[in-house]
């Protein structure tokens, strides 16, 4: 089986992973008694946020060893997680509002963890300019691996953002010092979830993966150059 | 450490004398600083929005756009008849390179500063004195975040296609940790808030500088090599 077969499949699976959680969520998990059914995009939301962080340090890692190693599969790696965390990014900042209106009464407001995303993702979409706008493989790829590690040093940073800035944005729930304060079925439903999104992440990596070997051994060309 | 140092100087003043010499940038920046302040003049209804509200924002904004500008010229003026190649086979080290393109930034940014800084006081009648010297401190340590990775980064960018446009799409992320500081720290002492109040903030700025600081220095060498 082929890297791009072996990732469809592993998104396949991811999928029919996502439908069952919501099944569960929609069917057998508790309405949530202050927020009602909007709570149920908690299922879709902090999984994706969870994986754009993890994401951005993934390629941040990745960044680092490839100054080390200069193995080309580092950064075809770091590539395609950037990529698919500009997507969970923008999961992140879709369902975000979706909730955030019937719940908060606006689409959007400048509170620190939804301007934290923002600039995550903005800082992906940075990230693939660079790529692009850099011809020479290797030269892209250190220039990628740079800018990815600064940019894993800076999610601390806007970490630390969100617990200066006052915020409108629910505490965290399940990802804290002490215990979990939802109810184990919620819990179960989440951790469910954070599994699914964990398969579609490593899915969507090795298709993207497997493109970029497919995309090298025709001799490098990319999408806007002349 | 002393031939670091020694070696950082000889390149900052190489590149302070041609700026002092030459005065184009350096005219230019401080006009454009004046500029900016002028059209934030128009930008708001003085009847309706009191000048101390608005007056941190005022003054970061314009010193975020006037470091971005010096920050594009750093290498550029490198390009010319390849002057950065005769920098990289002189007997510097990288991290000496780096550090006098870094003090270099710091003294240009810091004389446009010297002049905005004035001009904001002049234009919106903001009484700074009683709280200058912690200002001072304020605006040096989110300068230097500001300049550490700005530096880095246009000697990434000035190999690729559009670099003045790349440079400031992946910089000002990095930005705004520091900006969301001093806009704080600046907002709470002309307020005639206590300092201790904006310790948080002070710690985030120094962490900020500190890390990004050894990270680029470390980083710098991966940008400049062919």
């Amino acid at each position: 089986m082929s890297l791009t077969q072996k990732g469809r499949w592993i998104t396949v699976v991811a999928l029919v992973c996502l439908a069952a959680v919501y099944v569960r969520a929609l069917a057998f998990t508790p309405v949530e008694r202050l927020q009602g059914p909007a709570q149920k995009i908690f299922y879709l939301h902090v999984p994706a946020a969870i994986w754009t962080e993890t994401a951005m340090i993934l390629v941040g890692l990745a960044g680092i060893f490839y100054l080390f190693l200069k193995d080309p599969r580092l950064d075809r790696f770091a590539e395609a997680s950037a990529e698919v965390g500009t997507v969970f990014a923008t999961i992140v900042l879709t369902t975000g509002p979706i909730w955030g209106k019937p719940i908060w009464g606006t689409w959007w407001t400048w509170d620190a963890r939804l301007t934290s995303t923002l600039l995550l993702f903005f800082l992906y979409v940075g990230y693939l300019l660079v790529r692009g706008a850099v011809r020479d493989p290797v030269l892209r790829a250190r220039y990628a691996a740079v800018l990815g590690i600064c940019g894993m040093c800076l999610v601390p940073f806007i970490h630390m953002s969100v617990f200066l800035f006052r915020t409108l944005h629910p505490q965290p729930i399940i990802l804290k010092p002490s215990a979990p304060s939802l109810p184990s079925s919620m819990l179960v439903t989440w951790l469910f979830s954070l599994a699914a999104f964990t398969l579609l992440y490593v899915g969507f990596v090795t298709q993207r993966y497997a493109l970029s070997l497919v995309r090298d051994a025709h001799g490098g060309a990319r999408p806007g150059h002349v | 450490m002393g031939e670091l140092l020694a070696q950082a100087w000889t390149v900052a003043r190489k590149d302070l004398v041609l700026e002092f010499r030459t005065r184009t940038a350096l005219v230019s920046a401080i006009v454009f600083t004046a500029l900016v302040l002028t059209v934030f003049n128009f930008g708001r209804d003085p009847t309706a929005v009191p000048t101390i509200d608005l007056a941190p924002t005022i003054l970061w904004v314009t010193f975020t756009f006037a470091a971005m500008l010096a920050l594009n010229r750093a290498f550029q003026l490198e390009l010319e008849n390849q002057a950065l190649e005769g920098l990289l086979v002189s007997p510097l080290s990288r991290t000496s390179l780096y550090w006098g393109k870094l003090i270099a930034n710091l003294v240009f940014v810091a004389v446009v500063e010297a002049v905005g800084l004035p001009l904001f006081v002049l234009f919106f009648d903001v009484p700074v004195g009683h709280v200058l010297v912690p200002l001072i401190g304020v605006i040096a340590l989110a300068t230097l975040g500001f300049v550490a990775v700005g530096t880095l980064f246009s000697a990434l960018v000035i190999r690729t296609r559009f670099a003045e446009l790349l440079l400031v799409v992946i910089l000002l992320p990095f930005l705004v940790p520091p900006l969301i500081g001093a806009v704080q720290v600046t907002a709470r002492l002309l307020g005639g808030r206590p300092l201790s109040e904006s310790v948080g903030y002070l710690k985030l700025l120094a962490a900020y500088d500190i890390v990004f600081v050894s990270l680029a220095s470390f980083l710098f060498r991966f940008t400049v090599d062919e």
